[in-house]
């Protein structure tokens, strides 16, 4: 072990940033979802009363935030740094929901890896001593990703079994460090992922884009740290959807590791089957959702001991889609442990 | 009689296409376009008319009926006014549908607003 | 990774569900069928109102276009495209779809840059070639009937 590093590409924290708050916002067929009960809050109009679908990302953003920094009875002025992510071009919906909040904003872009690359952005920081109180943040608009990415809404088009459906939704979360024993979940490894690339060129299948890169940084996230899937309470990845899945668990099965029992996606907890949605959720907004609406809670309860959240970004734009280029995937992984002895 | 021979060409055609978006990964405005060349081609030898004066709509609504539209433009324009029909006659015999949809679209934009898809 | 792009590629057809080829056959037929025998009421209709073969096949389209931009501002077209795919995307109440669903969704960067110039971000490749195609047509015509 080197430094904080260990393995080839895991960061261990000896004294664990803590998550101190969080909250989860969301849009009407998210509200419908298996989840939906779990959410702070839900927007019964996904214009949440702005009048573009990108204004509306922006105020999913910030109810998000607002809500997270409430929890800690603070003003979100009171952060040291907001990390924050969205899927549109030039992160507009994070730089805008930013604004006006007189505190220090880095805007990152991991595409539906954004949650897990903040968190462990902000992991880092925390550790470093280089901030006390960070907010990651990331969002998504299922219109707003419509109209950048695909056709506009109105447009009569079909979507393919393996598409997946942009989650409108936002999850932020406040870090501070591991002397704060309020916070009732610890960050202990955190795994940022390298671009992996097997040729898919199908935006309408990105699971099977993202895949491979979910595999690669959870294999290295495993065997750097020496631990099992058993070890783990469960192993959620950040959208795969239903064909990322079946894939992921067929990688890792070839190299004689059994990962079906203890895995699940972000992207298919979100929606139920019957909602129409293929092969599941996806966008910033689904992990980010999922992991503040679902999975902190039960961490912070007990009912987890410790999981690994994984998310996976496919990191094409519209351009390089049109022009023929496969899609490169990437995916960061957190280990994230109770912070309740026993 | 009419009205059947135009819904089982109509059907069969959409149905071919589908084909096309299920088993392919064209877009559809790739398919769209392919189609609207494709009846000027089939038009140009003659194989669209007949088919038109057989199922009536059902061949000249599908967009293959537009390229139809469009090539029959060319060759009574070019019977009446030569190189210059060649270049007249598609867009003349279009223009009515290509400007409805240009003033419907915009009618469509002032009228609505956009909303979510359920 | 140890696996090459081929090797992926078989394991991911594996295990893609692929599109219910029989269902969505069946769904384009039936409604591009209905499409199409609605325009054919829509042309007897105006042959009625006294029109001859060429103005009722324009007034024809334009009635066609008409009702589906409406369709697609209400927001219904959408809903039926989804079952129907090809059925709705063909013929040409597909093409105006395309024109006025672009309209619609880009309103919000104004009517000019938005409305204005997205319009034609689907429907316009289908004018650019079908119109070139058409010229290169009549230039045939014109060589082959000067010969």
């Amino acid at each position: 072990m080197i430094g904080k590093r260990m393995g080839v590409g895991t960061i261990k924290f000896d004294r664990p940033p803590r998550v101190r708050a969080w909250a989860a916002v969301g849009g009407k067929k998210e509200k419908e979802g298996p989840l939906g009960q779990e959410f702070d809050h839900v927007f019964p109009d996904t214009m949440c009363g702005e009048s573009t679908w990108e204004k509306a990302e922006m105020h999913l953003q910030k109810v998000a935030v607002g809500m997270a920094a409430n929890k800690c009875k603070l003003p979100v002025s009171a952060m040291d740094m907001v990390i924050a992510g969205d899927l549109l071009g030039q992160c507009v919906a994070s730089s805008y929901a930013a604004r006006g909040t007189q505190v220090p904003y880095l805007g990152v872009y991991g595409a539906c890896s954004t949650m897990a690359e903040s968190l462990g952005i902000a992991a880092c920081m925390v550790d470093g001593g280089f901030a006390q109180r960070v907010c990651a943040v990331a969002s998504s608009h299922f219109c707003t990703a419509e109209r950048q990415y695909r056709f506009p809404l109105a447009y009569g088009g079909q979507r393919t079994p393996t598409a997946q459906w942009t989650a409108t939704a936002a999850g932020a979360c406040i870090l501070t460090p591991a002397a704060d024993d309020c916070a009732p979940v610890r960050i202990t490894h955190v795994c940022f992922g390298k671009i992996c690339d097997l040729g898919i060129t199908d935006a309408n299948n990105m699971g099977a884009a993202m895949a491979p890169a979910a595999y690669d940084t959870l294999r290295t996230l495993l065997s750097d740290t020496g631990t099992h899937p058993e070890d783990y309470d469960g192993i959620f990845t950040g959208d795969l959807g239903e064909v990322g899945s079946r894939l992921l668990c067929e990688l890792f099965e070839q190299h004689g590791i059994q990962m079906a029992e203890k895995h699940e996606d972000c992207g298919k907890l979100l929606f139920d089957k019957k909602q129409d949605v293929h092969a599941g959720g996806s966008g910033c907004g689904c992990a980010a959702s999922v992991l503040c609406a679902h999975l902190l809670p039960r961490l912070a309860n007990g009912t987890y001991k410790r999981i690994i959240l994984a998310a996976t970004g496919a990191l094409m734009s519209p351009t390089s889609v049109q022009q023929g280029e496969s899609i490169p995937g990437v995916c960061h992984a957190l280990v994230l442990e109770s912070g309740k002895k026993g | 009689m009419q009205y059947i021979y135009a819904f089982i060409t109509g059907g069969i055609i959409c149905a071919l296409s589908q084909i096309l978006i299920d088993k392919t990964q064209l877009t559809p405005a790739r398919i769209l376009t392919a189609y609207v060349v494709l009846g000027v081609v089939l038009t140009a030898v003659g194989i669209y008319k007949p088919l038109v004066d057989w199922a009536g709509a059902g061949a000249t609504v599908p967009l293959l009926g537009f390229g139809y539209t469009l090539a029959e433009g060319v060759k009574t324009a070019v019977a009446d006014s030569g190189l210059l029909g060649a270049l007249t006659g598609g867009a003349k015999a279009a223009a009515g549908g290509i400007s409805a949809a240009v003033f419907f679209g915009l009618l469509t934009a002032l009228l609505f607003k956009p909303a979510d898809k359920s | 990774m140890d696996m090459t792009p081929q090797e992926y590629e078989q394991l991911v057809e594996k295990h893609c569900k692929a599109s219910p080829l029989g269902k969505d056959m069946l769904w384009a037929f039936v409604i591009g069928g209905a499409i199409c025998t609605l325009g054919q009421g829509i042309l007897d209709f105006w042959k009625a109102a006294g029109l001859d073969e060429k103005d009722a096949a324009t007034a024809t389209s334009i009635t066609l276009i008409g009702l589906s931009a409406l369709l697609t501002g209400l927001h219904l077209y959408e809903k039926l495209a989804k079952h129907a795919g090809a059925g709705t995307l063909v013929p040409i109440t597909g093409f105006s779809n395309s024109v006025a669903s672009p309209a619609l969704e880009f309103k919000s960067e104004g009517f000019v840059l938005g409305t204005g110039a997205k319009m034609f971000t689907i429907a316009g490749p289908v004018i650019v070639y079908g119109i070139s195609a058409s010229i290169i047509y009549g230039v045939i015509l014109v060589i082959f009937g000067a010969v």
